[in-house]
């Protein structure tokens, strides 16, 4: 007994909790889920580069050596991203080393012998570019070539020109010169301290950032490269987009032709040669998949970076060039095999991992020998319950009685059914939600507010108009998992001065596997408050084992939580010495509660939703047995408590238990989630149940109701 | 047997050769055609082209092109490429050659090459089968991987092989001739009966057709693909194996330059103008010889009338561009479903 007091006081502190809910795994898990924790690796990967080479040749992270760095990258930075694009629309452009080389000689051509203006020749190579992108766009959107050998080829085609060219124009360009001041600038000048063709690169990635994440036409890119299908029956012009996007590579690469034009005022038959392999390379490990619709620029970038400090390096450190290009073809082959399997089984690896189970020590389960003097004895009080719309309704989790005395249940089906009439015989749809409407409670306005999981807090006017009371609280900023969603709200209470308190029952799981974290059994669902007043929600009660039940007290000063997974109850004071203290009200319940509501004595209503069993409690001891069984066995022949029960207790303020009502044959009511008092009649709903049982009560207050206990003349304070 | 029907059968059993060329002739009846027209028009203008001994110099000039084009079909055939053969052919030879300089038996060093090889293409294989990472995208790394390991291992442009008179065997294949023709086309010629047997008359030849027409439906019929697929890239390096020992007879030496130029292109170039289409499943051994005929016609008469090389591969490029198209247009493949390096 002692011991379980010991262990019950260590689930209370707030730091117990978080530290229980945290395990290397888990946390694995949600950063697997992250978007931003793929270009996290190759970043990583380019960081240790840049500190290993600075480490190992002299004056690598000085200033001025950076600053050269970035004037060298830049160019190729511009074809990385001209691929980087061709793969993302779900293509591939080969040819862009080898239309950087002619876009290259056509600015040295236009300047040198057609003696163009700077400001006419850089348009014109913008145009050469674009017009050699727009032969592989036309080939590969209109003729339906395939983009890996259609760009194969031309980069042959180009790459047999351009030396054909250089051969003619070699001296043309070595014994002239090009007196401009501009021109002088494009090759060696600077912005704000940044070389002028990083400056370019810069801003061009910017406007590519916010093309492509931003605009209409970016997301049809992604979107014919992510399933040219669904594109082409979204009513994209798939052939017009991918001709685009070929011009665009084609474009960038006649970019990185302009600065390396002025920055050279050379060509030669080694310009640009292998760089649409080693751009290939870049892009791919930085992240930009092979598959198409997936990367961003700056993935490109990493990646790109990445290539170019180990290109550099190497040759820096005297490493004949062969071994560079073996080496980036070791580094293609595991970028490529890595983007395949990860692109077919992330979601498999991250379910694998998601369950992470913890040791949930329960404390020792009280008697329920029948004709015991035990209050849990077992007994037959509920077999003889009378049927209310019987067969009518489906799974009514809460039941609720108006002023009127008419009686709602929440259904499976997303409605409130209302029944009216002496002995309720009148059934109507009172409203329809959808998600699954659970704990109900009347506010002071008499409007039904509505716990809806899935889909958060909804209220219902007296009219039957729904409306949406909340659906998120404040993101807890050191979670991975963005928990700002409701996912699971169960029950409801409302505070007299208002305000709604609701269980948010997890925060890693959704509404059709919950009892996945019963299995996990870690604290992640919460308590979360909506204050009508200022329409604000937070989160009162951060890392909970599995919170469902909610019941503020007779004297509106503290709220009652029921814990599921723990089978215990737990008292939050709302105000006074005590306020935001948690404290142990029952332990040792035989069962999963479920639902607390008031009683007309002062006392509170607790439903048994499972029966616990000493397999179960084992199980809850054994993290790896039930890591195991939720992986390997399907889900309905899990190991549950005993779902064919049916059980309500009776329990005082000070954790007392009084009287306890059973089924045990489950006929009739089994898996028990709610009882409400009502004019010395208790009534019944049940997660799993086709009816809406009601019991007479002996000795009850026959004049008390619910809506009277909260807001009218049986409040207790 | 419908595969028998429809691929191989075609020719065979239709009613008259003749009747069916007016009708509707096939790719590679066409190519023929194209290559006879221009042995007729190149004999009237080109002065010394319909001389025999240029004529046996042009089959003995395309018979390795064509010893690797029957590797390169194969695994097209079968929807996939190998980017890497020019590679394994000139890496696992130029370490052999090396090693017979070092003094290894010429004998034991051609044993090491064809375990070069083979090795190189199981781990094709297996990148491809296992890892199902895009043949393209292995197969182009491979051949940068292998280029960087053979010049590392054996740093030269150029590995000599040892003189004819001291390693007779080794170069014979490349260097005699027997009955008056030279042994590279008897050479070529075996291997692409050796390899119409295998693909026509084999289970595992009918399966590859099987895989090149509907990968998934050969899986789900019960065809072991990975083992499959990994058999196929060992049989593209077997052949390299095979054109880099004739290669070696021929000129005495291997070069690396091969692997960096375009000569892996010849070799899809005549694959692809054949009428082997790139979807798999199509073409055959006949498809490689009048591909390997009309691109040794156009070479020969290149070199007579002594066309610079940059410009014929501008030429090479276009007419591969221009097949590439025809096929993709004679056989559309599903663009919507097509996966990425295909």
């Amino acid at each position: 007994m002692s011991i379980a007091r010991v262990a019950t006081s260590m689930d209370n502190g707030f730091a117990t909790r978080l530290r229980a809910s945290l395990s290397p795994r888990l946390l694995l898990s949600e950063l697997l889920l992250k978007q931003w924790f793929e270009p996290v690796i190759p970043f990583t990967v380019m960081l240790a580069l840049l500190a290993w080479f600075s480490a190992t040749i002299p004056n690598y992270a000085g200033l001025e050596n950076l600053l050269s760095l970035m004037r060298l990258y830049a160019e190729f930075g511009f074809v990385a991203l001209a691929m980087a694009f061709s793969l993302i629309s779900g293509g591939i452009d080969l040819s862009v080393g080898a239309i950087f080389a002619v876009c290259n000689f056509a600015m040295l051509y236009f300047l040198y012998v057609l003696d163009l203006p700077v400001w006419a020749a850089v348009p014109a190579t913008l145009a050469v570019g674009a017009a050699i992108g727009c032969v592989n766009g036309l080939l590969i959107g209109y003729l339906k070539a395939r983009p890996f050998l259609t760009t194969l080829v031309t980069l042959i085609i180009l790459r047999a020109s351009v030396n054909l060219l250089n051969e003619r124009y070699a001296t043309v360009f070595a014994t002239n010169s090009v007196d401009s001041d501009v021109w002088d600038f494009f090759g060696e000048g600077y912005v704000l301290g940044v070389p002028i063709n990083a400056a370019t690169l810069i801003v061009v990635l910017l406007v590519g950032h916010l093309f492509l994440s931003r605009s209409r036409f970016g997301w049809h890119l992604t979107a014919i490269g992510a399933n040219r299908k669904a594109a082409r029956h979204a009513g994209i012009q798939v052939e017009r987009m991918l001709l685009f996007t070929y011009v665009l590579s084609g474009m960038l690469c006649a970019f990185g032709g302009v600065f390396y034009a002025a920055r050279q005022t050379s060509t030669d038959s080694t310009t640009g040669v292998g760089w649409e392999f080693q751009a290939l390379t870049a892009v791919v490990l930085g992240g930009v998949s092979l598959s198409g619709g997936k990367g961003t620029v700056w993935r490109a970038m990493i990646g790109g970076i990445i290539i170019f400090l180990l290109t550099n390096g190497l040759v820096r450190m005297g490493i004949p060039g062969y071994v560079t290009s073996g080496a980036i073809g070791l580094i293609l082959l595991a970028a490529v095999g890595v983007d395949v399997k990860w692109a077919k089984n992330r979601g498999k690896a991250i379910q694998k991992i998601y369950v992470n189970p913890a040791r949930v020590p329960l404390a020792a389960a009280p008697s329920l020998l029948r004709g015991s003097s035990s209050p849990y004895a077992q007994n037959d009080r509920l077999i003889g319950a009378e049927a209310i719309g019987l067969d009518q309704v489906e799974g009514p989790e809460d039941v609720i009685l108006d002023r009127q005395d008419r009686l709602y249940g929440s259904t499976r089906d997303g409605n409130i059914i209302r029944f009216s009439g002496p002995s309720f015989e009148q059934r109507e749809v009172f409203a329809h939600i959808g998600g699954r409407p659970l704990g109900m409670q009347f506010d002071r306005d008499e409007n039904l507010i509505v716990a809806v999981a899935g889909m958060g807090v909804y209220g219902i006017r007296p009219n039957q108009e729904v409306y949406k009371v909340t659906d998120e609280t404040n993101r807890t900023w050191y979670k991975l998992n963005d928990d700002s969603r409701l996912r699971m709200a169960d029950d409801l209470d409302i505070a007299p001065d208002g305000k709604i308190y609701f269980s948010d029952c997890t925060t890693r799981y959704e509404m059709t596997t919950n009892s996945l974290d019963i299995m996990e059994g870690r604290p992640n669902g919460r308590v979360v408050c909506y204050d009508p007043a200022t329409r604000r929600t937070w989160t009162v009660l951060n890392h909970f084992y599995f919170p469902n039940g909610i019941c503020v007290s007779h004297d509106g000063r503290s709220l009652l939580i029921a814990s599921t997974s723990l089978c215990k109850v737990f008292r939050l004071w709302l105000g006074g010495p005590d306020k935001d203290k948690l404290e142990v009200v029952l332990d040792e319940i035989p069962g999963n509660c479920d639902n607390i509501n008031r009683a007309s004595d002062g006392n509170y209503w607790l439903a048994l939703v499972g029966i616990r069993t000493p397999a179960f409690d084992l199980a809850m001891r054994k993290p790896g047995f039930r890591l195991r069984m939720v992986k390997q066995v399907p889900t309905d022949e899990w190991l549950a408590p005993g779902l064919n029960h049916g059980c309500v207790l009776k329990f005082t303020e000070r954790g007392e238990v009084l009287e306890s009502f059973w089924d045990p044959t489950g006929i009739s009511h089994s898996t028990l989630t709610s009882m409400r008092e009502h004019k010395g009649y208790l009534y019944l709903g049940g997660l799993e149940n086709n009816r809406i049982g009601r019991v007479k009560l002996e000795g009850a207050d026959p004049s008390w109701t619910g809506y009277e206990a909260y807001w009218g003349s049986k409040q207790r304070n | 047997m419908t595969i028998n029907a429809s691929t191989a059968g075609e020719r065979s059993q239709s009613p008259s050769l003749v009747t069916q060329l007016l009708k509707k002739p096939s790719q590679e009846q066409i190519v023929l055609l194209i290559t006879l027209s221009l042995l007729v028009v190149f004999s009237a203008t080109l002065a010394g082209f319909a001389h025999l001994a240029n004529l046996l110099n042009l089959v003995r000039s395309i018979s390795i092109l064509g010893i690797l084009g029957l590797g390169m079909g194969l695994i097209v055939i079968s929807r996939g490429i190998d980017l890497s053969e020019v590679a394994i052919m000139a890496g696992s030879w130029s370490v052999a050659l090396i090693e017979i300089q070092r003094g290894l038996p010429t004998f034991w060093a051609a044993i090491l090459a064809l375990v070069i090889a083979l090795m190189i293409g199981v781990a094709n294989g297996v990148m491809v089968a296992f890892v199902e990472a895009p043949p393209l995208f292995v197969t182009l790394a491979a051949g940068f991987v292998i280029y960087g390991a053979a010049f590392w291992y054996a740093p030269s442009w150029v590995v000599y092989a040892p003189k004819p008179e001291d390693a007779p065997y080794l170069l014979y294949l490349g260097h005699d001739y027997l009955f008056g023709i030279p042994v590279p086309i008897i050479v070529f010629a075996l291997a692409a009966i050796g390899m119409q047997l295998f693909l026509a008359r084999t289970s595992i030849g009918r399966f590859i057709y099987a895989q090149g027409d509907n990968p998934e439906a050969a899986r789900l019929a019960g065809i072991p693909l990975r083992p499959l697929i990994v058999l196929e890239y060992v049989l593209v390096a077997l052949l390299a194996w095979l054109a880099g020992l004739v290669w070696i007879g021929t000129t005495g030496s291997m070069q690396m330059g091969i692997v960096q130029g375009t000569y892996i292109f010849d070799v899809i170039l005549v694959v692809v103008l054949g009428g082997i289409s790139l979807v798999g499943g199509r073409g055959g051994v006949f498809s490689v010889v009048v591909g390997c005929a009309l691109i040794g016609t156009l070479f020969n008469a290149f070199t007579i009338m002594d066309i610079n090389s940059e410009v014929q591969n501008i030429i090479k490029g276009v007419v591969l561009l221009a097949a590439i198209v025809l096929d993709n247009w004679l056989h559309p493949r599903d663009e919507e479903t097509a996966r990425q390096g295909e």
